[in-house]
């Protein structure tokens, strides 16, 4: 599956594309198929998202999981500081990342 | 210490204000993102991993107690309660947002800081000794010629769109504790045969893609000249560098190419032209600068004795404080390199808490070291212990100075978008498995430096052992190389062999130490072991 992330223009938090709207949580994030490119380039207009890109990733039972291990370390913050991640009581969340 | 005059802070008030309306309109969509980015860039702020980053400058690694409290308030109060110091004397918020960013900016101006041209392609931060004023060998205080290529570069109209960024040393010691040969022009205080000080200039040295050592252009160039000369140096840059292509547009690619001997040529040619046009800062005007790096006012009189009779007093000691030139006072480094810890990372409490003791102990000053660590420079030695005692509570006073456990790390890819391995991890990772104190003071000096791309922010080409971090397939794997150095006796790592995954990096590391415990002489340090005996038993032992 394909899917679409960006930083929070105002913030800079890491952001996934759930159809309607950005969430900071992968969970949420959609396929966005071939529209991705299309998307980015509207949401970056309208100073939602910045710095917009589509990447490769694959449906798990845990929702998806991004092919590259910079988007999966993006997904759940650093590892060297899992208490300033989304998931900080999660303790298998170093390997979802490895 | 320098204090800003009214055309330093104006300079400084102003640029604040210019970055708030750019913000201001970048956020009601008056700028795209392609407008704004050279803009906060200029300012300091990236858009790296998780969020906008924030790169301060630190000029020379010279802070004032205020100036630390001020990192520690807007880590508080903007950021996750830390900041990283870098290999570049200056000090990194990691989840700053893009509305808070003019504020910091207001908040660091205050205290006579601010984050201008700690990017982009212009001279960057310049870099010192962090013992400047207070080693007994040094020549003279680097700091006010710091200071002075700090206004000199500051806005420099002709030197802002470089063809690539631009980082420039000053040192006045032998002893080299900045990797002087390894910056883009390094400089040098020293004497020469007539006893008269002068800078010795190297040019073209760096690491990242293309690691080289800096050829001498100028042996000896009378400090009056200095300007006029180091604009010499950068216009035959900015002219024939190359910015056809990004990776050869650094100026040690020029150096190479034109050869240092017409490179040299190119200058002293337009030094003749350069030394006319009255660049050079008056006598008067360099005064006023180095004034404001006076020696404070030392006891006389104080004993040089320390009671060692607590042994962690005394393996702190040992390890971690250094001779300074006023009889009765030492010079304190502070480890940012707890073994469980992140290399360069201090807590808002950490950093407020080495405020307290500079100003308590220190004339209220710090320094902070490439190497990621915190210096308090002068310090009565009668206040050792109860120093020690401070940073010990908050886990500030691991004694590894320079062992393997003080370890060079950059954010690497838990925090930068161009890294393509993690950094920090492996760093945690070796420090763990060397982590008895007693077997890395046995190893003695050995600095391991880790960078997580090839941008080389880690130094590990100058590391007597280097890791590099690299993308294989999609996943991390770590070039190991033996043999750097970027003290005095600068030297560039090579690589030992293919790579290794992470735990494969600590093995192969516990067998190179092997090797080195087996064939080392008395007094030899890792990298005196390795340049010895060569990379063969090395190389058998971790690939045989």
């Amino acid at each position: 599956m394909k899917i679409l992330t960006g930083n929070d223009l105002v913030t800079g938090d890491v952001t996934w594309w759930t159809g309607d709207g950005w969430s900071r949580h992968i969970e949420h994030a959609v396929d966005v198929d071939s529209q991705g490119e299309a998307i980015a380039a509207a949401e970056e207009a309208a100073r939602r998202v910045n710095g917009p890109y589509v990447i490769q990733a694959t449906m798990t039972e845990a929702g998806p999981r991004p092919a590259h291990i910079k988007d999966r370390i993006r997904a759940v913050g650093p590892t060297v500081r899992p208490d300033l991640g989304l998931k900080p009581a999660d303790p298998t969340i170093g390997d979802w990342v490895i | 210490m320098y204090r800003y005059d009214d055309y330093d802070q104006a300079i400084v008030d102003a640029r604040v204000e210019e970055f708030r309306d750019q913000t201001r309109r970048r956020l009601a969509g008056e700028l795209s993102e392609d407008q704004f980015k050279p803009l906060r860039l200029m300012n300091g702020l990236y858009l790296q991993l998780h969020a906008y980053m924030l790169r301060v400058a630190i000029p020379y690694g010279t802070l004032s107690a205020p100036q630390m409290r001020m990192l520690a308030h807007i880590a508080r109060t903007y950021d996750k309660d830390y900041g990283h110091f870098t290999t570049r004397q200056n000090l990194q918020y990691n989840w700053i947002k893009l509305a808070d960013a003019p504020d910091i900016l207001a908040q660091l101006a205050t205290v006579q800081m601010h984050a201008i041209q700690t990017s982009g392609n212009c001279i960057r931060n310049i870099s010192s000794d962090q013992y400047a004023g207070a080693a007994a060998a040094e020549v003279e205080d680097p700091r006010p010629w710091a200071e002075l290529l700090r206004q000199w570069s500051t806005f420099h109209p002709e030197f802002l769109f470089l063809p690539r960024k631009f980082k420039i040393a000053v040192v006045a010691c032998e002893e080299d504790r900045t990797a002087v040969q390894l910056h883009d022009i390094g400089l040098q205080l020293h004497r020469n045969d007539s006893g008269e000080v002068g800078f010795r200039v190297f040019v073209g040295g760096g690491m990242g893609r293309t690691p080289m050592i800096a050829p001498v252009i100028r042996e000896f160039l009378p400090k009056a000249q200095l300007i006029s000369y180091l604009e010499a140096c950068l216009r035959v840059y900015n002219r024939f560098g190359r910015r056809d292509n990004l990776y050869k547009a650094r100026i040690k690619i020029l150096v190479h190419e034109l050869g240092a001997d017409e490179y040299r040529r190119q200058v002293e040619e337009e030094f003749l032209h350069t030394q006319t046009l009255g660049l050079d800062a008056p006598q008067a005007e360099f005064e006023r600068i180095a004034a404001g790096f006076a020696p404070p006012a030392f006891e006389t009189g104080l004993s040089d004795d320390v009671d060692r009779s607590d042994p962690d007093f005394a393996v702190w000691l040992d390890k971690q404080v250094a001779a300074h030139k006023a009889p009765g006072y030492a010079i304190v480094n502070i480890s940012l390199k707890p073994t469980d810890g992140i290399p360069g990372d201090a807590s808002s409490a950490q950093i407020d808490l080495m405020a307290d003791l500079a100003e308590a102990y220190s004339f209220g000053e710090l320094r902070i070291t490439h190497a990621q660590n915190v210096v308090l420079p002068h310090v009565r030695k009668a206040d050792l212990q109860a120093i020690w005692q401070k940073l010990d509570a908050a886990g500030l006073a691991t004694p590894n100075l320079d062992l393997i456990g003080d370890i060079i790390a950059c954010p690497g890819l838990d925090y930068c978008s161009l890294a393509n391995a993690r950094s920090i991890p492996l760093a945690q990772k070796i420090a763990g498995r060397f982590g008895d104190l007693e077997r890395q003071r046995d190893l003695g000096e050995l600095k391991i430096k880790i960078s997580g791309c090839i941008n080389a922010c880690g130094h590990h080409h100058a590391g007597h052992i280097g890791i590099l971090g690299v993308d294989r397939k999609g996943e991390e794997n770590y070039q190991l190389s033996f043999g750097g150095s970027g003290a005095e006796d600068a030297s560039l790592a090579k690589i030992i062999g293919p790579g290794f995954s992470e735990d494969g990096v600590v093995e192969a590391i516990e067998k190179a130490v092997g090797v080195y415990t087996s064939l080392r002489a008395d007094g030899e340090r890792f990298l005196d072991t390795y340049r010895r005996v060569g990379e063969a038993p090395f190389k058998e032992a971790i690939y045989g």
